[in-house]
């Protein structure tokens, strides 16, 4: 089974988000950048069906330079060939359109992505990448066994979860559940070491227009001090007649 | 030329989002001179949408769409806007319409913006407001193609009446569930859930363990709400991860978020921050989510809370 598993470069989850440039661009000064955490998980998962079932797993990113080291991350935690697409990801569909590509050449049997990005939220590059390449897709997964070409995988839902059977090709957009927390791996130095002589592989990009553009950037509006209250009858009193939530 | 609206229902009944969806379709199609057309995939009493601004109402019913299937119906919505001409279609960011939007957008060759707070600043360019850094930031971006697919965020735009005389028209489309099949649902009716809900309330590590999870589910009880936890807790297995919000887990945008016992670190505000009223209770007043809440008590749970359940029945029972 080949698998790929597609990084998005993200800020930490920590990071204070500005903007330059008349707020038309992220401002990445002091700004460290991960492996998307929905990713993460998916990559984890991959590394059970690598080590269990003898897959092969490559990840890919579309992105410059800058998101080589996030790539190097992933194959030091295990991945065995990455990909990066030498282009800007301006927006979904023009990654999905990238991706797809490199799905193509590679003959992929399973490729997980991430139920979202934290940075843009797009959440739309598995579905679109499924589309495109006529793969079966589940959103939302948080958990995936694979036997021959049969797929199983659970879908979190609206109150609780449902299970699904399809086949390969298969397109994920994978979250916690798929492998839980406590599974995530912190790349040991010998990870490290493996990582720097593993291929990876710059591929130019194809031709896709960006269907969609950031003007412009806003942040949201400060918001007023906290009301304290000291006991609960003021709660519910606000609550009621200032908010009027209940 | 309409602006089809894809209308989510469960059991047949319409949901609050599908209220909002068309109530905000509508405010698109004034500014471009249309009307609009809602898709309702077998739901209920389907005039109920003529009142927040439909004017059609495609309706697709086949027993084989009783589960979502996100293949069939996106293919469902794309053929009702290639049926209707239409230059926007708008479905909800909700688990389900994320799910299909970016299917529905390849199919239509159009531009997908998710997570839409605001009408589009104008339709020409077409320029739509919406939330990226889960919360921390809103993007304003141009759909350049001639269809756009616009994800509509959960209880940002709110729901309008407009009442419209609706004509209903049977829809036929082909019906293609794929090769996804739904084996089994493991699903808890008789529980509001945290997408649907109003008001959730949601513990932190601050409640210890499990076992005093009572407090956040009688104070749930008495307000209608959803309970969620942190992180940790479902990390931990106190709680089940579908409970798990925040950045990494659901997000929530109800109206009422009250949080007990969590800290309000950086990652669980932005996955709560579009709720539009915070409540924090916490022992610590030092605690960041002072700074994310509009109103907070200084206090331990184990008091608090029975005393807020308590207060919150004899509220209620004086309001019924
Ligand atoms: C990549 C990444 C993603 C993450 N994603 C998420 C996410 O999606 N959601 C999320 O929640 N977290 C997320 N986290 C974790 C986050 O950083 C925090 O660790 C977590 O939110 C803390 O949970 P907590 O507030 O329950 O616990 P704590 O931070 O331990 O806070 C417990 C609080 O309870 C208070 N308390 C203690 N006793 C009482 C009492 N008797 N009465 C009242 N208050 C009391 C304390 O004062 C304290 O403020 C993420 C972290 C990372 C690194």
């Amino acid at each position: 089974m080949k698998i790929l598993v597609c990084i998005s470069h993200v800020p930490d989850t920590t990071s204070k988000i500005n903007f330059t440039d008349g707020d038309t661009k992220f401002d990445t000064n002091g700004v460290q950048f991960v492996i998307n955490p929905n990713d993460e998980f998916g990559l984890t998962r991959a590394m059970w069906f690598k080590e269990k079932q003898g897959a092969s797993v490559h990840v890919a990113n579309v992105g410059g330079p800058e998101t080589e080291p996030t790539l190097r991350k992933a194959l030091a935690i295990g991945a065995d060939e990455a990909i990066r697409v030498n282009t800007t990801a301006t927006d979904g569909y023009s990654v999905a359109k990238q991706l797809a590509q490199v799905i193509k050449d590679g003959n992929y049997d399973l490729v997980i992505g991430g139920r979202e990005s934290i940075d843009y939220n797009g959440g739309m590059v598995p579905g679109m990448i499924a589309k495109l390449t006529d793969s079966n897709f589940v959103n939302n997964c948080i958990g995936l066994e694979i036997e021959g070409n049969d797929a199983t995988a659970i879908r979190e839902i609206d109150g609780g979860k449902e299970t699904l059977k399809t086949s390969l090709p298969l397109v994920i957009g994978g979250q916690k559940g798929l492998v839980e927390e406590s599974d995530l791996r912190i790349p040991n130095m010998r990870g490290i070491m493996q990582a720097r002589s593993k291929p990876l592989h710059v591929k130019d990009p194809i031709e896709a227009q960006a269907e969609t553009q950031t003007t412009q950037f806003e942040k949201p509006a400060p918001r007023g001090a906290v009301k304290l209250v000291d006991n609960v009858e003021d709660l519910i009193n606000l609550l009621h007649n200032e908010a009027k939530v209940i | 030329m309409s602006v089809v609206v894809y209308t989510e229902s469960e059991g047949g009944k319409f949901k609050k989002i599908a209220q909002e969806a068309v109530s905000y379709a509508k405010g698109i199609a004034d500014m471009m001179g249309t009307t609009v057309t809602a898709v309702a995939v077998n739901g209920n009493n389907t005039d109920e949408l003529g009142n927040y601004g439909a004017s059609k109402v495609l309706e697709v019913s086949d027993p084989k769409l009783d589960t979502f299937n996100a293949e069939a119906y996106a293919d469902i919505v794309a053929q009702a806007a290639k049926e209707e001409s239409a230059e926007v279609v708008v479905i909800t960011s909700s688990a389900n319409g994320k799910f299909m939007a970016p299917l529905v957008a390849v199919n239509l060759e159009a531009g997908y913006v998710p997570n839409v707070t605001e009408l589009p600043k104008s339709t020409s360019p077409f320029t739509v407001k919406h939330s990226v850094y889960t919360n921390k930031a809103y993007s304003h971006t141009e759909i350049k193609t001639a269809v756009k697919v616009v994800g509509l965020a959960k209880n940002a735009y709110g729901v309008y009446e407009n009442a419209t005389s609706v004509e209903k028209s049977s829809f036929s489309p082909s019906i293609n569930t794929g090769s996804v099949e739904v084996v089994s649902v493991d699903k808890a009716t008789d529980k509001v859930t945290i997408a649907d809900a109003e008001i959730v309330v949601s513990g932190g590590r601050g409640l210890k363990g499990p076992e005093n999870w009572g407090l956040i589910e009688d104070l749930a009880e008495v307000l209608g709400a959803a309970t969620a936890c942190s992180k940790p807790v479902s990390d931990m297995g106190w709680r089940p991860h579908s409970e798990h919000v925040g950045q990494t887990g659901k997000p929530v945008a109800s109206n009422l978020y009250i949080a007990i016992g969590i800290s309000g670190a950086i990652q669980h505000l932005a996955g709560i921050n579009a709720s539009k009223v915070k409540v924090v209770i916490n022992t610590d007043p030092e605690a960041p989510f002072f700074k994310a809440a509009d109103y907070g008590i200084v206090g331990d749970a184990f008091e608090v809370v029975p005393q807020l359940t308590q207060k919150l029945k004899e509220f209620k029972a004086q309001n019924a």
